[in-house]
């Protein structure tokens, strides 16, 4: 079994954000979301005062900026579509070192970049303090439906088993001489990934029965996650405090 | 005395008509251990879908400690038949080797300080006391087995069946398997191919092939009768005789 360990999107710690139960952190990142993309788009120093709320979080919780910049790379495809937006938006137009910009188009390039990247940097400093365990036993608290949270605690175990099956399979065709450079050669890949799915499913149904044979009604037993301290409410609501009283600034000055 | 598993006249076909099992009876004794021999595609993983109710026979009945295999008894039946499945990533599903544990008697209605308990009890059993909080996928295949083994017992069944527990173990794993089972003290039935652990855990063996048993009797017997594993495609491995 090559998987780690940890998740790659966990950083190990004992900071006091890290301290913080999972359902307080969840609560507060997805305020802070919220308060982010109430801001209108024009307010400029409300962005840069979300992001330094976000680095006092780092500095709290030790988690390097490098090691975040990384992972925070999974946002480049979307921020794609609004490196376009200058070019196709209407007018009036900004000359600038040559190039014809649409000023709308500008601002809705600003728009998605700045409230996308600080929703993605929040997501993953709730994933760099928070075990994936934590995270769903913090939804089960916060009473998300019982459906949602047995899929994503079945997601988190099988997704390493599917990919190790899927490790083995490749490791498998490596070493029959197969190596997909080029597009024609994909095929047999293709249909590795074809039968990986009719493997997934039976084993989907093997769990299945395995699990009624020890009694599996239709909803997992309430694991114990302990309810949430005051104190560690009003640490955790600090953050979201913050990025509302920024918010409503940049509502009442814009 | 009742029996812990009394199977009578079972028959089943698959939907499409296929007969897997075609008059099948067997008893078993509390506190006995057998093992359930035949060749592949003999219908041994069928029969013992058949003992929880998880497929339900065409003919017959199958009744656990008395209890029969019926609807409205189901959940207590499979309290009452704890199966070790063969692949124990097919049974380990949970984040923790705890959580998974404690997936059977929590289902089974059993809660709070008893279920720490039973969870606590059962990993000591099978000797994985110091691993509960870690990933069943950070175990190796024995641990995984032994793991598989406590999330039955921590549902206190009265018959254990074991699919194909040996295979996919090292030699160290299968010994360390084999001795687990010896200390539990419970009846269990043990599907398998593996003939030689066979005859170490279960004195007594049944053979099935083509849905039928066609021989039942002490294991040393029927795996020294060359004869009959030779009709039923089974086979000592290389090296090894029966006096």
């Amino acid at each position: 079994m090559g998987a780690g360990h940890s998740h790659p999107l966990y950083l190990p710690g004992t900071s006091v954000v890290h301290r913080l139960p999972a359902q307080v952190k969840i609560v507060a990142a997805f305020l802070t979301v919220l308060c982010v993309v109430a801001t209108p788009r024009e307010a400029f120093p409300a962005f840069a005062g979300y992001l330094l709320l976000l680095v006092a979080v780092w500095v709290a919780a030790r988690i390097p900026p490098g090691w975040l910049a990384r992972r925070a790379l999974i946002e480049a495809p979307f921020v794609v579509l609004a490196v376009l937006l200058p070019f196709t938006g209407p007018d009036p137009r900004i000359e600038w070192a040559g190039l014809s910009l649409s000023h709308a188009g500008l601002l809705g390039a600003w728009n998605i970049l700045a409230k996308g990247t600080l929703g993605v940097l929040t997501s993953l400093t709730l994933a760099a303090t928070t075990p994936m365990r934590d995270l769903l036993l913090g939804l089960q608290r916060l009473r998300a439906p019982a459906l949602v949270v047995t899929i994503a605690t079945l997601m988190l175990r099988y997704a390493d088993v599917i990919a190790a099956e899927a490790r083995r399979m490749r490791v498998a065709r490596i070493a029959r001489g197969h190596d997909p450079r080029f597009l024609w050669q994909a095929g047999a890949t293709a249909r590795g990934i074809g039968s990986l799915f009719v493997r997934s499913y039976e084993r989907g149904e093997r769990v299945h029965l395995a699990m009624l044979a020890r009694g599996w009604t239709g909803t997992l037993p309430a694991a114990g996650a302990a309810a949430a301290a005051r104190v560690d409410w009003a640490r955790g609501l600090a953050v979201p405090v913050v990025a509302a009283a920024v918010a409503v600034t940049a509502l009442v000055t814009t | 005395m009742t029996a812990s598993l009394e199977v009578t006249g079972l028959d089943f076909a698959y939907p499409d008509g296929t007969p897997a099992l075609r008059g099948v009876d067997l008893r078993i004794d509390p506190g006995e251990r057998v093992a359930l021999l035949g060749p592949n595609g003999a219908g041994k993983t069928t029969f013992v879908l058949q003992l929880n109710g998880i497929l339900t026979p065409t003919a017959g009945t199958v009744a656990v400690g008395g209890l029969p295999v019926r609807k409205p008894n189901l959940q207590e039946i499979r309290r009452r038949v704890g199966i070790v499945f063969q692949d124990p990533d097919d049974q380990l599903f949970m984040p923790t080797v705890r959580e998974d544990v404690a997936f059977g008697p929590a289902n089974f209605g059993v809660t709070g300080a008893e279920l720490t308990a039973r969870v606590d009890a059962a990993l000591a059993e099978v000797g994985m006391a110091g691993h509960a909080d870690r990933s069943p996928l950070h175990l190796s295949g024995g641990q995984r087995r032994r793991v598989a083994l406590a999330t039955v017992l921590a549902c206190d069944p009265e018959i254990l069946v074991l699919d194909e527990p040996s295979s996919n173990l090292d030699p160290v794993a299968r010994r360390e398997l084999a001795e687990t089972l010896l200390r539990l003290d419970r009846t269990l039935l043990m599907v398998t191919h593996d003939l030689p652990y066979a005859l170490q855990l279960c004195p007594r063996s049944v053979v099935v092939d083509d849905g039928r048993v066609v021989a039942d009797g002490p294991t040393r017997d029927l795996l020294a009768d060359a004869d009959l594993l030779r009709a039923h495609r089974l086979e000592l491995p290389f090296g090894f005789a029966l006096a």
